[in-house]
């Protein structure tokens, strides 16, 4: 009896292991994004995800704002913050050290924790919402993150249509394998850089959304979301899309998993730890093709 | 030349006096952590300005203030043995790391970003170990100072501020010896020629990783000592203060602010650093928390962009342009 009650404990991590996969491709897929099309990583791209929760929590409890709405503009705060980071900190730096580059958005990192903390406080915050568990048999899922599984899923499948299927997103596609081609398309790159990085910032605008639901905002949310999500992009190869889709999965199964035979910190360290191995085993990413 | 080395022996005699020009105690404990982070920066940047950026310094900072203190409290050994073994561990941890970065080529983003695993590692880890370690809370040593006593050698405990400056003052001397050493050798050249072709020089019959991983072993093991001394001296040590990405990524803009190329530049960025952030500090004072940092990530933004070869690095160009 005892095996079988450990068993769906199990279960259950593995599942909340596959949901928080979900969340954690579509954080990979907008630092992605903009690592294949910029060439710059940006450290600070959970801190943008933080801004976009205090803003979904300032408009929804704060401002009465109905969630829907609440949501929409955090988006929209969201892109817009991705797109002002493009022109005034990394447009500037485009042409520097790759190390400078990526320690500017080290510095925004600080700059946005502390402007959190300055506007919001050090306390916890929530938006009080509380959504239902659902209970399958012995089973017993939050439905928070079903709903957020879902709705990644669905942005990540969006966001490739637009990226297969429209002009500006072939371009976007193109500038990531070779950026050579951009002059030769008669695309104009800095227009094409802005709109990365406003699509980028409005896809972590949209996981701000999703994570408000589960978890408190704090100004340091962002230190403990940041590191994943970068490490999976480098797992899965930096600017390779799909590779950091599978390597999110990969990565949410170790700390779920890990977290419930031992702590949730041991999850993590696992996954640190399988990170660095994987880094010397396949140093182009997980799911590169041979070369 | 020979004016600016006279030069250079009377400043170094200067802040030898400097405790007995009578400084007050606060005054001390600064010139003391302006030192030691000089140090710290300094051992950074030793690898830093080859090409081998590491995010990950925290790690072997945080081994060396967490091991000393750990064996002191847990097994009653003196922090001199504790010290010594973090600085073990810590070589150890730097070959593991580094020997396959560098055999396998991982440069750039992906050298930063695995050194930024590592550190974090190490930090979950201390947090995760909290039965021992004490966690988020941070840990002290047990104190050795009995009655009147100002110091314990076995102990690495010494209430004197004076003996801390000198033994500071001296780890800093003997780090920018090294950074000098290196500096000089055949290695640097090596590394040079390393950063800007790697493929090129390893055909010119230079070993590449083996020197890359000789400048990561000291490097790392000097950032551990300084972890010692960090704690020894502040007789308190949290994880987020020693470990992960908060501290790796202020060595790297304390080294890059002052200027990493030059030999004073990572200490010059020690002293700015802190003067800001004591400056914020009184200016701001604790009524709106978190505006001295908001000030720093400001200051740091600017800082890369337009002075992208750190404050010594490009005053000594346009002195040298003149």
């Amino acid at each position: 009896m005892e095996t079988s009650i450990f068993d769906i404990f199990l279960l259950e991590a593995v599942l909340n292991g596959l949901l928080l996969g979900g969340l954690l491709a579509l954080l990979a897929l907008g630092l992605n994004l903009i690592f294949g099309v910029i060439d710059v990583v940006w450290i600070c791209y959970a801190e943008l995800v933080m801004i976009g929760m205090y803003a979904i929590w300032w408009l929804h409890v704060q401002q009465g704002l109905p969630l829907a709405m609440g949501f929409g503009f955090g988006i929209v705060v969201v892109a817009v913050l991705g797109a002002v980071m493009h022109q005034f900190i990394i447009r500037p730096v485009l042409g520097a050290e790759p190390i400078n580059q990526l320690l500017v958005t080290g510095g925004v990192l600080f700059f946005l924790q502390a402007a959190a903390t300055v506007v919001f406080g050090v306390e916890f915050r929530n938006l009080g919402v509380r959504m239902p568990s659902v209970v399958i048999g012995e089973l017993s899922l939050s439905s928070a993150r079903m709903v957020a599984f879902v709705v990644a899923i669905a942005a990540i499948g969006g966001t490739w249509l637009f990226l297969s299927r429209t002009y500006l997103g072939t371009a976007i596609r193109a500038i990531s394998q070779d950026r050579g081609i951009m002059p030769l398309m008669g695309v104009n790159p800095g227009r094409i850089y802005l709109l990365t990085s406003a699509l980028g910032g409005g896809l972590a605008g949209l996981a701000a959304c999703l994570l408000v639901l589960q978890y408190d905002i704090h100004p340091a949310i962002g230190l403990s979301l940041g590191p994943i999500t970068f490490l999976i992009c480098v797992l899965g190869g930096l600017g390779n899309l799909i590779g950091g889709f599978l390597a999110a999965f990969v990565f949410a199964q170790f700390i779920s998993v890990g977290g419930f035979f031992f702590q949730l910190e041991w999850g993590y360290v696992i996954a640190f730890v399988f990170f660095i191995a994987m880094m010397f085993w396949k140093p182009e990413g997980l799911f590169a093709k041979r070369r | 030349m020979a004016a600016a080395k006279i030069v250079g022996w009377l400043l170094l005699a200067l802040l030898a006096a400097a405790p007995w020009l009578g400084l007050g105690a606060y005054p001390m404990h600064l010139a003391i952590m302006a030192l030691l982070w000089g140090y710290i920066y300094t051992s950074w940047s030793i690898m830093g300005r080859l090409g081998m950026v590491s995010f990950g310094h925290g790690a072997f900072l945080g081994i060396g203030a967490y091991g000393a203190v750990l064996m002191w409290n847990s097994a009653g050994v003196s922090p001199w043995i504790g010290g010594a073994m973090a600085v073990v561990v810590t070589v150890a941890l730097a070959v593991l790391i580094g020997w396959p970065c560098f055999r396998f080529k991982i440069v750039g983003h992906y050298f930063a970003l695995v050194t930024l695993a590592l550190s974090e590692v190490v930090r979950l880890l201390i947090v995760a170990l909290r039965d021992h370690t004490g966690g988020s809370l941070g840990i002290t040593p047990k104190p050795a100072l009995v009655g009147d006593a100002t110091g314990s050698l076995a102990a690495l405990q010494f209430s004197n501020k004076l003996l801390w400056f000198y033994a500071v003052l001296v780890c800093w001397l003997i780090a920018l010896w090294i950074w000098r050493s290196v500096d000089r050798s055949m290695s640097r050249l090596a590394l040079e020629a390393i950063s800007e072709e790697e493929d090129a020089s390893a055909s010119i019959g230079i070993d590449v990783s083996r020197t890359k991983l000789q400048v990561t072993m000291l490097s790392a093991a000097m950032t551990c000592v300084g972890g010692v001394l960090y704690a020894q001296y502040q007789l308190y040590v949290n994880p987020e203060t020693v470990s992960g990405i908060g501290i790796s990524l202020q060595m790297v803009f304390g080294s890059i602010a002052g200027g990493m190329y030059v030999m004073l530049g990572p200490t010059v960025g020690a002293v700015f650093l802190l003067a800001l952030s004591e400056t914020l500090r009184i200016l701001v004072g604790n009524q709106f928390h978190g505006l001295d940092l908001l000030i720093y990530g400001a200051l740091l933004i600017l800082f890369i962009i337009y002075l992208p070869k750190g404050i010594l690095g490009t005053v000594l160009e346009r002195l040298g342009r003149k």
